[in-house]
């Protein structure tokens, strides 16, 4: 039997479109020339970047001088973190809210900055995996610079209250910052009419290369460089202009923005059978919310059986996936995101993230649950630790 | 980080996996809450490990190294089993990646638990002859 190749990894990384790389390969060899040129060949690359920019203000709803071009998600989430910080601190304010289950582009900046004096509150999040704007409220005080909340959570998927987030820290005259990088494309996001100050999007999270992304920084908030050299970005952020990387990031974008609600229809009746197929295997778990959740993630425990082993076994099947054991963390703890809506390590250890895309068929979704209790199965038939529930709890030792 | 073949064998095709019935000596160490548990069962005779099986839960190493271990120490006396160490199993196994050594410290703990577990059930103070042998993380590298 051909092996098949099934890859539910979309919230790590995504396959680049063949319009995504069309739209770039003329900026490699022939329209090679440098932006900042004064001669056609440059303001040909010039031409390129003002157009992507302008397509990506009108995707998000913010004007053209407000998208700054970026390495990827995690640069434009230190840029507007520390930026944020430095404006903050030079007006006496040096407290940081975010949340306990942010990315670790938004967590370890966080922690740089609180060695550096400054002070961060993390929320925590409910069961479910939701911030809860009141808390947002209460930890806001006089010397808060910023409140920077992601927009959907990489790894269980929620969609938290972003608007009623921003309304919140418009009022009390904080900046707001949401890591959207995975809500990009899932999710209909517009700014201005949310109110967000600043947002980041990284490009391989949907269908561009990696290594491209953006932040959007309102007009107004005069974000200090990170990175310092020539005058590209405005002044703001030097290097040259990775343009076909930049015009793939915007046809991309195009793609993941041109019609959400259907996708999101699409998606979501295929993420729903997932949820329910592998959910009647014995003792699983849905970890983050049910209805507040993007349409391509799901994210269920399976008790008994470890994270990694469960992954090889998938592979082995075709089928690729990702976990918040401690063994694929590449630390000794589980996933942060797991443990912050209060699972206890054995149960985050066993944790599946499937995270789909229109390239998953519903033949791939038989396939998968066809497969996934026949792995669990096997796995939990070898592991001592599912006897021991068994015999403590009195259950039968099958799924 | 990346497993070699050796490994990829012993986890999708782990040898001596299962329970003995009435076994000599049995073995657990780890706990859920690190992510790894080894289950060890002997059945000894005259001094002699004739059959040896694991349950395991945990990491593909953590399968590997049980899986490797029993196959290192089955047909061997107690003796020559006591000499196994967590390197020989790691060599067994053409290396591990290092964030997984401690997975070889936890087989080789399995296995001494088990040999500690028959000398107890021979009404023999089995740190005479295995040592101190932990039953929890104290030994692993890992979480220090
Ligand atoms: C929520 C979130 N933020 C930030 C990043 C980092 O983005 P990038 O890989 O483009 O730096 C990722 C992806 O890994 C992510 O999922």
């Amino acid at each position: 039997m051909e092996k098949r190749f099934i890859y539910c990894d979309n919230a790590a990384t995504t396959a680049v479109s063949k319009r995504a790389l069309d739209a770039a390969m003329p900026y490699f060899c022939s329209e090679f020339g440098n932006a900042s040129s004064i001669y056609m060949h440059g303001q040909n690359a010039a031409k390129a970047v003002l157009s992507a920019r302008e397509k990506i203000a009108g995707i998000l709803g913010c004007k053209t001088g407000e998208i700054y071009f970026t390495s990827g998600g995690s640069e434009a989430d230190n840029w507007a973190i520390k930026g944020a910080a430095l404006l903050g601190k030079a007006k006496g304010k040096n407290h940081i809210i975010t949340s306990v289950f942010e990315h670790h582009a938004v967590l370890h900046t966080c922690e740089f900055l609180e060695k550096q004096g400054f002070e961060v509150t993390y929320v925590p999040v409910d069961e479910n995996g939701l911030v809860r704007p009141k808390d947002i409220e209460d930890a806001i005080k006089d010397t808060t610079c910023l409140v920077t909340i992601m927009f959907a959570n990489n790894e269980i998927g929620t969609i938290q209250p972003i608007r009623e987030i921003a309304e919140i820290c418009k009022a009390r005259k904080v900046f707001f910052h949401t890591d959207a990088v995975q809500a990009v494309g899932n999710v209909e996001i517009n700014v201005k009419d949310m109110g967000i100050d600043m947002l980041s999007l990284s490009g391989h999270k949907i269908h561009a290369p990696k290594g491209i992304g953006a932040l959007y920084c309102r007009a107004g908030i005069s974000l200090p460089n990170l990175i310092h050299g020539g005058a590209q970005e405005k002044n703001k952020r030097a290097g040259t202009e990775n343009v076909p990387f930049i015009v793939a990031l915007s046809v991309a974008l195009e793609d993941a923005c041109s019609d959400i609600k259907a996708k999101q229809e699409r998606l979501s009746k295929k993420r729903d059978r997932l949820i329910d197929g592998i959910l009647k295997i014995q003792q699983t778990r849905l970890n983050g919310d049910r209805q507040k959740r993007l349409c391509s993630n799901v994210n269920i425990s399976i008790r008994g059986i470890e994270g990694e082993s469960l992954l090889l076994m998938l592979d082995m099947y075709g089928i690729l996936a990702s976990s918040g054991s401690a063994c694929t963390s590449g630390s000794l703890d589980p996933s942060h995101v797991l443990l912050a809506i209060g699972l206890p390590h054995e149960i985050a250890h066993g944790s599946l993230r499937l995270s789909i895309s229109d390239e998953t068929t519903d033949e791939d979704i038989d396939y998968i649950l066809e497969t996934v209790p026949k792995v669990v199965d096997r796995l939990r038939s070898m592991s001592p630790l599912w006897e021991r529930i068994c015999r403590e709890e009195g259950l039968v030792g099958t799924i | 980080m990346i497993y070699s073949e050796k490994v990829m064998d012993h986890f999708a095709n782990p040898r001596n996996v299962g329970e003995i019935e009435n076994a000599d000596g049995i073995g657990e160490v780890g706990n859920a809450k690190c992510g790894d548990i080894m289950k060890m069962y002997l059945k000894i005779n005259g001094g002699i490990i004739e059959d040896v099986k694991f349950k395991t839960f945990g990491c593909g190493a953590a399968v590997a190294t049980s899986s490797m271990a029993t196959e290192l120490i089955k047909g061997k006396s107690i003796e020559e089993a006591l000499k196994l160490t967590n390197k020989a199993v790691i060599e067994a196994l053409d290396g591990l990646p290092p964030a997984k050594i401690h997975c070889s410290v936890l087989a080789e703990e399995a296995m001494k638990a088990a040999i500690a577990d028959y000398y107890t059930r021979q009404g023999l103070d089995p740190e005479l002859y295995v040592g101190k042998v932990s039953h929890n993380c104290d030994a692993c590298e890992g979480c220090k």
